[in-house]
């Protein structure tokens, strides 16, 4: 159910919206994680073109992830998720072999606690090491004392229809995950050392490129005092870095946790698709230089056809746990301009599983503020009123 | 691939789109293998038990596409009686001589030609790293075979290598590699499935299978399947090499190898060539079928473009200025002769040896001995700083007051900053232009050389040493444009590409190359690149706008061939095998041959055609030859020569290993390069003592982030930040085995060095079990050193030197070592570990490890009566 239709919420060509009386049609990213190969193309094109600056020289442990988010100085983030899970492997990657339990959630814990200062605000969030357990397919025994995910027998992640985490999927009669346990102490001892007797014999790693969303409901265009941030004649939304005025208000605003503030110069920044680009009917920087058509631009509408069809290829092709993701034009976002196919849960990914624009609520807020404001002013006169009397 | 070559992994995902299945056999999971429909952990250095295990599945079913191996390969030739196989020799072949240790290779031949070629000691063959001439055809053999097509003859070549590979089983394969026998089966049976008429298969390596101290014989059995597959010279088959950085390819075609000159002409040894007939008639080989017939022509114009108007058939086209081998002046010679104090001056060009190669150690030990170095690169990288920030410095081996080696760093355009052409892995040459200036004093390497000719000529002009004179003569005036007189690389592919001196026509092809001095020719391979006067290379017609074989994008030798041995994309009576894959046939009407691509065959020679008595050269190949490079016309499932350590592959150890070579007696290949000096060692192995030692297995490989030694990454920014430091990867056992935790310290420690690195514990490797035990293997990028960005100790420090015999390739993807938590310990307490753990291990620097570990049972005796050079 849509909520009443304003420029806020719900489906919504943006751009027309915004007042461009001759807009082409909407662009935008249909990010295909099941052919993305990790090889980071994409983050180092965007710096290029764009000028990004570096975003430190660490390592994170997060698996050969070391740009850790997406932030002011970096605006495309390659994510790697190592699983003990089934991949639709024909024969598991480690079938046979003298393996003990995996490791994934304990190194992902510990990798959790690396963030450093990236120059920026907020930067790289410090991880929750349970959180990152999480997302590997272990088991955060400290926080549920279950395990949070079940796996079917045919190879898929549960998913839960309402999105909720998948801890109440478990017990189901499914055969759940020989992922270690993550006893919530990261580092305590080597990993791989009591980790039980289990052994690993499934595997899959991850692979996604992140980046802006170009919401159709863009709360932090919404919230945007001086105007820099904009909504472009393609439908996305760019920042102006010399209107700017850093008062940072976009980066609370955002529901993805994507734009973000260099604290050397304090304004906010984020990937702007390219807009120099798209203005030469060039392609974005990034999806120019994926090698393996991951990250394609195009025509949403298109884009979107295309996703359909290859999330039905993949579930004919056994893999039931290809989903998309933002590409739904009711969802709390209107959609986004930047979508996703994922191969399991949006959490997993560090997506939040169910963005709502913050400025949703704003019209029934300042309606209720003005009724608010109407019923002191009316009670001020009535004060006045009854107190001459 | 995907992690080493992600722009060509795209169309690996395009045909993963169009439903092919993807298998990945590594030691580790890669991005590779998170894409790849099954993966096959594998203990490193054992890939011809596995391939060989392929092999043994195809002729154990009979899945070999025979029509095409009988007419088209040498399966049905006969070998000599005297041949004894590694199954009668545990693990040698016949001929093996203890004293030079290496094979005399008469009892190899073909039936009836056993002192007639390729025979004698190849102790030689392996210091000027013979193998590589073979690269554009094959080695000498008589081409009078005697043949059973019924494949019966218990010594015809089929027959052979059934016998070679029958205990390569499933079972075996399992115990040597590590791999369940299910999982290899799937891959057999994948692999077979889709070969034969309808369906090709083609495979890649990359260079890592090349660097193993048996690194040519595992791409021979690679080679032995595709020919029992009848994938070789069929459209979507062959074995494709993806090379480490752009050209490889065109640096052998045009080397930058000791042993050879341009399109494959052997470099002159100064006792074996002493004349210009001696040199060309060893490349020739009278009396040989085939296409070298013509190399007097080719060998003439290339003295011809080095001397232009000096050189004349009456001087031997100044034959007499070509340098000469003396013996092996591979790449790690040097080294050992720079610490010997042999060697005085040094270019390095796009080459960091100081973290690229094997032994970093005495990579940096050896330029520090120099009088002159000169670095030319992109950045100030280790090879040029080694003498005051290396790690020898903190030892206390090399003190920066003291170092001996002036060096001079000399920045160098980049490749968008230059115009050439980059030669691929298809043999395609592609012209590229020059997109911007390079900064500040940064020059091309062709303005480097080309000017320095100049200097040089003008600094002996008055020089009357007859020494000087091959300098003085050389034709050396290139025209030249711009500010900076930057030599026309176009004028340079023109000189390649050959001309006609009196007219200055560019020859089309090189078969008008003539060796009576009326032709010079730069390179003969690459003949027809410039034809018309034409930027053949530069061609960049869209493949929407011409056929699928694209033939008019970029050029590709030799004559613009895209796959070679075409001829063998027809059946015997010259149609194609199959309508799918049609590519060249016999037109019997125009009575030519005709197709997608150009037919590597003589146009008009018929498939019925046999050939005379006594006829030699392209007269001597049957219509049905059509290997036409190959001595005997045929594609070789066994070589009777050219591969110096044997006709077939056979599974040897790596040089450091620790298992007992579970199929032979024989440990490791027998005739490895090694070199007794004080700087080397080589970690024991069984049956030696003491290999626990050193107990696990190293391996080394790139990441996608980063570029070889690093120069041109870790210097950049964008690259550097995305794999920011050095880093070990173990699995969980082994973490556990070793005591070493996630983003913890860790150093490794081989008979060479102690490097350390981040711990990361990961899903992604596994101990494997291998012969009834557990083998534990661990993975280091190669890319760091110690300038730039980001830093960290160089991998390949904790490697010995060991080389393959054919090409004096290093073994640098294997080694043992020891795993210890926390980090190195420095300045000379390092050295005390390393030498802890030699007295540990029993290494005595310098003395090599038996090379022999079982009996010789059929050596090279007196009745090995060929041409033999003295061993003394």
């Amino acid at each position: 159910m849509i909520p009443d239709v304003n420029s806020l919420y719900g489906p919504l060509d943006p751009a027309p919206d915004a007042g461009w009386s001759a807009a082409g049609p909407r662009m935008g990213f249909f990010t295909d994680t099941s052919v993305c190969i990790g090889c980071k193309a994409c983050e180092v094109a965007c710096k290029e073109w764009n000028a990004v600056p570096d975003s430190g020289f660490d390592l994170l442990g997060m698996s050969y992830d070391n740009t850790g988010a997406l932030t002011a100085n970096s605006w495309r983030h390659v994510a790697f998720i190592e699983q003990p899970l089934p991949a639709g492997h024909r024969t598991p990657p480690f079938a046979g072999n003298p393996t003990g339990g995996s490791v994934s959630a304990a190194s992902a814990a510990v990798a959790a606690g690396t963030g450093n200062p990236t120059g920026t605000q907020p930067g790289v969030p410090p991880g929750a090491p349970s959180a990152a357990a999480r997302m590997t397919g272990g088991v955060p025994a400290d926080v549920l004392g279950a395990p949070t995910r079940a796996v079917t027998a045919n190879g898929a992640g549960s998913m839960p229809a309402d999105g909720a985490p998948a801890g109440s999927a478990a017990g189901n009669g499914a055969a759940t995950t020989n992922g270690a346990q993550f006893l919530g102490m990261p580092g305590a001892q080597p990993p791989g050392r009591g980790s039980g007797a289990e052994s690993r014999t499934d595997f899959r790693w991850l692979m996604m490129s992140d980046v802006c969303k170009h919401c159709t409901h863009a709360a932090c265009l919404d919230v945007c005092p001086t105007g820099s941030l904009f909504r472009t004649e393609f439908g996305t939304v760019v920042v102006q870095e010399d209107i700017c005025n850093g008062c940072g208000y976009c980066i609370s605003a955002c529901p993805y946790g994507v734009i973000d503030q260099r604290k050397d110069d304090g304004r906010a920044w984020k990937c702007t698709l390219c807009y120099d680009r798209l203005g030469a009917g060039m392609t974005p920087a990034c999806a120019q230089a994926c090698p393996t058509e991951s990250i394609q631009y195009g025509p949403l509408d298109e884009l979107r056809e295309r996703a359909a069809q290859r999330v039905a290829a993949l579930h004919e092709r056994g893999v039931p746990e290809a989903r998309l993701y933002g590409h739904d034009p009711t969802d709390g976002v209107g959609g986004d301009g930047a979508f996703f196919l994922l191969l399991d849960q949006p959490e997993v990914y560090g997506l939040p599983p169910d963005p709502v624009v913050t400025t949703r609520d704003l019209p029934r807020m300042y309606k209720r503020a003005g009724l608010a404001a109407l019923a002191m002013a009316a009670a001020a006169v009535a004060a006045f009123v009854g107190g001459s009397s | 691939m995907a992690e080493a070559h992600p722009v060509g992994f795209q169309w690996v995902m395009e045909a993963k789109r169009r439903g092919a299945k993807v298998f990945h056999v590594d030691p580790r999971f890669t991005r590779t293998s998170a894409v790849a429909d099954t993966y096959l952990p594998i203990r490193a250095g054992t890939d011809i038990a596995l391939l060989g295990g392929v092999v043994r599945y195809i002729l154990d079913n009979e899945l070999d596409f025979r029509e095409y191996v009988l007419a088209y390969t040498n399966a049905a030739t006969i070998v000599s009686e005297r041949f004894e196989d590694t199954e009668d020799g545990d693990g040698f072949f016949s001929g093996f001589d203890p004293e030079t240790g290496s094979y005399v290779q008469d009892s190899w031949q073909y039936e009836g030609h056993e002192s007639d070629s390729g025979s004698g000691h190849t102790a030689k063959e392996r210091d000027s790293a013979a193998g590589l001439r073979h690269e554009s055809h094959g080695a000498q053999v008589s081409g009078k075979t005697q043949r059973d097509e019924t494949l019966q003859h218990p010594r015809c070549v089929y027959q052979i290598l059934k016998r070679h590979f029958a205990r390569y089983t499933p079972e075996m394969v399992e115990r040597v590699c590590g791999i369940p026998r299910e999982k290899f089966l799937e891959l057999a049976q994948a692999w077979t499935e889709n070969s034969g008429r309808e369906r090709t298969g083609c495979l890649i390596y990359s260079v890592g299978w090349t660097q193993h101290s048996v690194g040519v014989q595992y791409i021979r059995t690679g080679a032995i399947i595709q020919l029992l597959l009848g994938n070789m010279g069929r459209p979507g088959g062959g074995v494709l090499a993806l090379r480490g950085h752009a050209s490889i390819q065109g640096s052998t075609d045009i080397p930058t190898l000791f042993n050879l000159l341009p399109g494959y002409l052997p470099m002159p040894h100064h006792a074996d060539h002493r004349t210009f007939d001696e040199w060309v008639d060893s490349i020739r080989h009278p009396g040989q079928k085939g296409f070298w017939g013509n190399s007097r022509a080719y060998a003439a114009s290339l003295l011809k473009a080095y001397w232009g108007e000096k050189a004349t058939p009456e001087n031997d086209f100044c034959y007499g200025y070509m340098p000469r081998m003396t013996g092996d002046h591979g790449t790690y010679q040097q080294v050992l002769n720079m610490i010997d104090g042999k060697i005085k001056g040094y270019f390095l060009l796009g080459q960091n040896p100081a973290v690229g190669s094997a032994h970093g150690r005495a990579q940096r030990l050896g330029m520090a001995n120099l009088d002159w170095l000169v670095v030319r690169d992109l950045f100030m990288i280790e090879s040029a700083t080694f003498w005051k920030n290396g790690p020898e410095v903190a030892t206390g081996e090399i003190v920066p007051e003291q170092c001996r080696t002036e060096v001079f760093f000399l920045p160098a355009a980049s490749h968008v900053e230059k115009e050439g052409t980059f030669t691929q892995t298809q043999r395609l040459l592609q012209w590229r232009e020059k997109a911007l200036d390079p900064p500040n004093d940064a020059r091309s390497e062709l303005w480097f050389f080309y000017h320095l000719g100049l200097r040089l000529r003008e600094k002996l002009a008055d020089s009357d040493h007859p020494r000087d004179r091959a300098l003085l003569d050389l034709a050396w005036d290139y025209p030249t444009h711009g500010q900076h007189a930057e030599p026309s690389a176009e004028a340079v592919l023109r000189e390649i590409n050959g001309y006609d001196v009196t007219t200055g026509r560019p020859l089309a092809s090189f078969a008008e190359a003539k060796d009576d001095g009326s032709t010079a020719v730069g390179c003969w391979i690459y003949t027809g690149v410039y034809a018309d006067g034409v930027n053949q290379a530069a061609r960049r017609k869209s493949r929407h706008e011409q056929d699928w074989v694209a033939a008019e994008w970029g050029w590709a030798w030799p004559a613009n061939r895209r796959t070679l041995y075409n001829r063998a994309s027809a059946d015997p009576q010259g149609r194609p095998w199959s309508e799918r894959k049609r590519y060249v046939w016999w037109d019997s009407e125009a009575g030519e041959w005709t197709g997608h691509d150009v037919p590597d065959f003589e146009k008009t020679k018929p498939p019925s055609y046999r050939p005379p008595q006594g006829a030699s050269g392209p007269e001597a190949l049957a219509g049905d030859d059509a290997f036409v490079m190959q001595g005997d016309g045929k594609g070789w499932l066994y070589a009777p020569s050219g591969v110096l350590d044997g006709p077939l592959p056979t599974h040897y150890e790596p040089a450091e290993s620790p298992m007992r070579n579970p199929l032979y007696g024989q440990q490791s290949n027998p005739m490895r390069k090694v070199y007794d000096h004080p700087v080397n060692s080589v970690n024991p192995s069984p049956p030696q003592e003491h290999s626990q030692v050193f107990p696990y297995v190293f391996t080394v490989s790139r990441l996608t982030e980063h570029h070889t030694a690093g120069g041109m990454s870790r210097m950049v920014r964008p690259l550097a930040e995305l794999q920011p430091e050095m880093f070990v990867e173990v699995s969980p056992e082994l973490a556990a085995e070793a005591g070493v935790a996630h983003l913890g310290w860790a150093h490794l420690i081989s008979g060479r060095a102690v490097i350390e690195a981040k711990v990361l514990v990961t899903d992604r490797l596994t101990p494997l079990r291998v012969d009834g035990r557990v083998i534990h293997q661990l993975w280091l990028p190669y890319h760091f050193g110690f300038e730039g960005m980001v830093t960290g100790d160089s991998a390949n420090d904790l490697f010995g030197i060991t080389l393959d015999p054919n090409v004096l390739i290093q073994e640098s993807k294997i080694g043992t070592c020891d795993v210890r938590p926390g980090r190195r310990p420095t300045g000379p307490a390092l050295l005390d570990l390393v030498e802890e753990y030699r007295r540990r291990a029993g290494i005595v620097p310098g003395r090599r490890p038996p090379m022999v570990t079982t009996e010789v049972r059929h050596p090279a005796g007196p009745s090995d009566d060929g041409p033999r050079e003295n061993p003394e």
